[in-house]
């Protein structure tokens, strides 16, 4: 049975952990606003690029000669795996559903017998694959320095995949990230970048019709080839943002929940400290009144 | 008055500009070209340049883009740019940045293709720093 100062002592720290959880919950809140809008606002660049890229696609369809970043390279030996997840922990299972995502394809690629190599995004990807996949980590990408993410830190990204593209080193890369979707939800999501995976959306549709008369500059070949690495980059970042989005609203739910697990514990422990309290003067009185009856 | 047209500046960061504008000059890699209401579709990789945008009323505005591309369709004009600073934001510093980037990438440039590339981006640079000093 703990002592009445025991009790004490356990309340007050439970009560300093609920400030501190319920202050992170409203910082990631405000965070979150500023995430949301930074991810809102890249949407109309990468959906232009998807649909001048389903255009493009639509015309090379079949054709010999695509370039590699489309077609690929013939094989799928090599998986290039990029896992981006969050610098900082705290935020209930958003690291470990993405991290688990990437841990169950990667085994079922070496099942296969297939050579994987992982790129982490995030120090929490990475200290999680670690134990188990630490000999296949070519790299490690450290974004705990910014603060607000950029397109030119996912175009470094971007162009670290592509150097090794280039070089031969992978046949096939997927990317794994959080998808947001609202502030409770993140869905953990795989998304396959070389060979690029473009999907004539519904939307691309009525352009496709009028694509017939555009007039490219340069041949189409050219402008595949450039734009090809661009949307690497543009993919990763708009993945960056989604998870960093996604971070902040996991983070706030996550928080929330521990404030009000705090809370419940304080009233419990309060509870237990009255009846404690009760029981010692009770405890005390009858040691008087039995003192007196003795005389 | 001039017809309009719709004109939309995006970089991968945000929309920067979607206005109502007579007529648009584009750097495009293949030369320059000036995109006015009507203008037959035509998708262009840019190289770094200024953009010039004449609005509604005759004012003209200079936009320095590096990277990206145009597309002219039938709506208007959408530039897609990697980066986007207007002219009177540009500052010298930041242009010898990119000229110095620029440079090392001539000097890394692994073939000759690379080489000529990574010069032409140079050359339209050094170009651009000399407009900015007059």
């Amino acid at each position: 049975m703990p002592s009445l100062k025991d009790l004490r002592n356990r309340i007050s720290s439970v009560k300093a952990t609920q400030k501190i959880t319920k202050a992170m919950q409203m910082v990631a809140a405000a965070k979150l606003r500023r995430a949301q809008e930074a991810a809102e606002a890249a949407r109309p660049y990468a959906e232009r690029m998807d649909m001048v890229l389903a255009n493009l696609a639509a015309a090379f369809e079949g054709q010999e000669g695509a370039p590699e970043l489309m077609a690929g390279t013939g094989k799928a030996d090599v998986h290039l795996l990029l896992v981006a997840t969050a610098e900082r922990g705290l935020c209930g299972g958003f690291n470990s559903s993405i991290a688990r995502m990437a841990r169950d394809h990667a085994s079922k690629l070496i099942a296969d017998g297939k050579t994987v190599k992982i790129l982490c995004v995030g120090r929490k990807g990475q200290d999680a694959l670690k134990r188990q996949f630490g000999g296949y980590f070519i790299d490690f990408v450290d974004l705990r320095e910014v603060r607000r993410i950029g397109f030119s830190d996912a175009h470094g990204i971007g162009k670290k995949v592509l150097d090794l593209f280039e070089n031969g080193e992978f046949d096939v890369c997927t990317l794994f990230y959080s998808q947001f979707k609202n502030v409770i939800t993140q869905v953990p999501t795989t998304l396959q970048l070389i060979p690029a995976s473009i999907e004539a959306g519904e939307d691309a549709a009525p352009v496709a019709g009028s694509q017939a008369c555009y007039e490219y500059e340069p041949e189409e070949k050219e402008l595949l080839a450039e734009l090809l690495p661009r949307n690497v980059s543009i993919q990763i970042f708009r993945a960056l943002l989604e998870n960093a989005a996604g971070e902040q609203g996991a983070r706030m739910s996550a928080m929330d929940n521990a404030t009000r697990n705090a809370g419940d514990m304080i009233d419990n422990l309060t509870l237990v400290y009255n009846r404690a309290r009760q029981a010692q003067i009770t405890k005390e009185l009858i040691e008087i009144i039995s003192g007196a009856e003795a005389l | 008055m001039a017809e309009l047209m719709k004109f939309e500046l995006v970089s991968p960061e945000r929309l920067l500009m979607s206005e109502d504008v007579e007529q648009v000059t584009v750097p495009g890699s293949e030369g320059e070209f000036t995109v006015l209401a009507r203008h037959a579709p035509v998708l262009s990789t840019m190289r770094p340049g200024l953009l010039a945008v004449v609005q509604d009323g005759g004012t003209e505005e200079k936009i320095f883009v590096r990277g990206g591309f145009a597309e002219v369709n039938p709506d208007g004009l959408t530039v897609l740019a990697e980066e986007a600073v207007h002219m009177s934001d540009l500052d010298a510093a930041a242009l010898a940045q990119h000229v110095k980037n620029a440079e090392e990438d001539v000097a890394d440039a692994t073939d000759d293709d690379k080489r000529a590339r990574a010069q032409e981006t140079l050359d339209h640079l050094k170009q651009l720093q000399d407009a900015l000093k007059a």
